[in-house]
């Protein structure tokens, strides 16, 4: 499944590229992309645990840079 | 700016007065500037230690505490303060760029249209274009942007269509055209079915194109963030080393070599690169569009820049696909009289060749009574008394009419028994093909190669005719794409090949090409999708546009990288050596990011 997420107050490029190093290395993601310009953020991975690496992603994010929001377009 | 913007300003600011009043006081009390320093920089130690917390190590914020924690711990208070405060204002500085890097892009993509006019019962009520259904009527006044695909049901105008297609001519349009979202309307009012929802219509279709363009990631890109991740820890060891190691060995003070190692700390961060790249990037896919130029990835855009075979096909391509009247050769009439004869012959076939005799022919036509299409063969009719055949060899021999054997797409005309001639039909060249494959090859494409199933001799005059390296002719299907295949095999290393055709039978070859261009031809799905770039007009001459925006972007990163990394590695070896500051080091990391954004924005 391919979905895209706004990540809301990404001000920090640094920041969007170590989401995107930490969210390829979980497991069941096969390809993902953020966009330091668009804030956003498209992750394609296993359908059956999307929502659960979904959610894992929204955690790197707010350990990567807590001021910004992981959210469903 | 944005409120957040305005409130830092309005900090650093008041954080300067208090910094430039601290100077002018006598002595160099600490305290004195731990005020203004606060003001100005108290979010970061804050977030510094935020960070460490959650795990994140060296990232800016630990970066600058360290190095001012160093600058007061040498008793340099006022350096301290006075590296923060420009520190701040950089930052701030690098948002206003970012930010206006953003608004720029979307207002080159700034297509989008906001309402749509909705005629119900006579009423005309302004809407959401999302509400609309397909099979409502719309009205668009002049002036206003076409909200949705529809057809005209009332109303005639011209359309600037250089939102899709780059193309500043106006486009005129008549009841029953179809008109596409994202056009201007510029003279009258239409009153418009619609044909396709918002979500599926072709402004939604471009912007959603050119916002997944961004993930598709060019290796410059891809490069550059794999470089950030090893360049920080790098130079934060080095700055270590470099504050233990020298003082160590008896090579100076401590407090000297710390300055040093401080200035690498602030140098390290890679934030110039990091946005100016994906920026310059985003910049030339948003030029392009606006261009009607649809690149669907900055890879190929990248890769775009490294063309040196382009390889065309023939038919829709390089001609309009459309057969012309090319040559009327009557054998005892005038030509406007066989051509006359022909056209009212086939004045009611819907056939492709009886349109364009008809399209070639003057307006007045004299009636046809008893009027017979023979599908494949022609069309038997009556014109001015007289029994006129139009069609095949075929049609005039069953008549007992013998024609002369003429190669081509060819309508044999008889006359009351009697054979009075030929009309050639031929595909016309586009316009702009010669100039485009003549610009193609001044700007240093090497090879030029058409591919067309064509008989060879048309084939051959066409490649003369456009001043092409070579062609090849008679292919089908598979053997376009063993052709291509062979050419791919033959390219230099490091070049790219590139394709373009017109979609609908060619998605094998567009497939197998580095890169494949389709010709878009307003709305057509095949080609959209199986193409890397779409050219929205069908025009091959955007294709030396899109080589230019292509090599433009290139240059722009590659001017980034080179200026980034060599001002940056050019402080650090300054201050290894002693002779920088921090007012340099801030420079090497603020002032760098805000040129390389401002550069990259630059289209």
């Amino acid at each position: 499944m391919k979905k895209t997420f706004k990540i809301i107050n990404l001000e920090c490029a640094h920041c969007a590229a170590k989401m995107e190093h930490a969210i390829r290395k979980l497991d069941g993601v096969s390809h993902v992309s953020i966009s330091f310009l668009l804030q956003k953020a498209t992750i394609e991975a296993d359908d059956t645990r999307f929502d659960e690496i979904a959610a894992k992603a929204a955690d790197i994010c707010k350990k990567i840079e807590p001021d910004c929001l992981f959210t469903e377009r | 700016m944005t409120k957040k913007q305005k409130k830092s300003l309005v900090r650093i600011l008041s954080g300067c007065v208090l910094f430039l009043l601290a100077l002018l006081f006598p002595g160099e009390h600490p305290l004195l500037f731990l005020v203004p320093y606060s003001i100005i920089a108290w979010d970061i130690p804050l977030r510094a230690v935020g960070n460490i917390l959650r795990g994140q190590l060296f990232d800016e914020n630990f970066l600058m505490t360290a190095a001012s924690i160093g600058a007061f711990g040498s008793g340099q208070y006022h350096e301290a303060a006075a590296v923060m405060s420009l520190y701040q204002i950089g930052e701030l500085f690098q948002d206003i760029a970012v930010a206006n890097g953003r608004r720029s892009i979307a207002a080159l993509m700034d297509i989008r249209p906001d309402f749509a006019n909705v005629l119900q019962d006579g009423q005309i009520i302004r809407t959401d274009p999302s509400q609309v259904d397909e099979g409502d009527m719309i009205t668009v006044t002049p002036g206003e942007r076409i909200p949705l695909d529809g057809v005209v049901t009332e109303g005639s105008s011209a359309l600037d269509t250089a939102a899709l297609t780059g193309e500043s001519e106006p486009r005129d349009v008549f009841p029953g055209d179809e008109v596409l979202s994202g056009c201007i309307n510029l003279s009258g009012v239409l009153h418009i079915r619609v044909l396709r929802t918002f979500d599926q219509s072709t402004v939604c279709r471009i912007l959603e194109l050119v916002e997944d363009s961004i993930s598709r990631k060019a290796k410059s890109e891809r490069f550059i963030t794999k470089f950030a991740r090893y360049y920080t820890p790098a130079v934060v060891c080095a700055a270590g080393v470099l504050a233990i190691l020298p003082p160590l060995l008896g090579l100076g003070t401590f407090s000297n070599w710390l300055q040093r190692s401080l200035v690498f700390l602030v140098v390290s961060c890679p934030c110039a690169l990091v946005i100016s790249v994906p920026l310059s990037f985003f910049s030339g896919i948003g030029r392009a569009s606006r261009e009607g130029i649809l690149i669907k990835g900055s890879n190929y855009l990248e890769a775009l820049a490294k063309t040196g075979i382009v390889v065309f096909d023939k038919t829709g391509t390089l001609t309009k696909g459309i057969f012309q009247v090319s040559r009327i050769c009557p054998v005892s009439m005038k030509e406007e009289e066989l051509l006359v004869l022909a056209a009212a012959a086939e004045q009611l076939s819907t056939h492709p060749i009886s349109r364009s005799i008809r399209d070639a022919a003057p307006c007045e036509l004299p009636p046809a009574t008893q009027v017979k299409e023979l599908p494949g063969q022609g069309v038997r009719a009556v014109v001015t008394g007289m029994q006129v055949l139009a069609g095949s060899e075929t049609l005039l021999a069953g008549a007992g009419i013998s024609c002369p054997h003429v190669s081509g797409t060819v309508v044999h005309v008889g006359l009351d028994g009697s054979y009075c001639g030929y009309i050639l039909l031929a595909d016309q060249l586009k316009p702009t093909s010669a100039r485009a494959v003549e610009a193609l090859k001044q700007s240093g494409i090497r090879r030029t190669v058409m591919l067309t199933g064509d008989a060879a001799p048309p084939a051959e005059h066409t490649a003369r005719q456009l001043g092409l390296d070579e062609f090849h002719a008679q292919l089908l299907p598979g053997d376009k794409v063993t052709r291509l295949e062979h050419l791919l095999r033959e390219k230099k290393p490091g070049e790219q090949l590139l394709f373009v055709g017109d979609g609908i039978n060619d998605a094998p070859v567009l497939a197998r090409a580095d890169i494949g261009v389709a010709m878009g031809a307003l709305g057509s799905d095949a080609a959209i999708e199986a193409a890397d770039i779409v050219l929205m007009d069908d025009d091959p001459a955007k294709l030396i546009t899109a080589l230019s925006i292509a090599r433009k972007t290139m240059t722009t990163v590659r001017q980034n990288i080179i200026f980034a990394l060599g001002v940056k590695f050019l402080v650090l070896a300054l201050a290894a050596a002693g002779f920088s500051s921090m007012w340099l080091a801030v420079f090497a990391d603020v002032g760098v990011s805000i040129l390389a954004i401002v550069n990259a924005s630059r289209q």
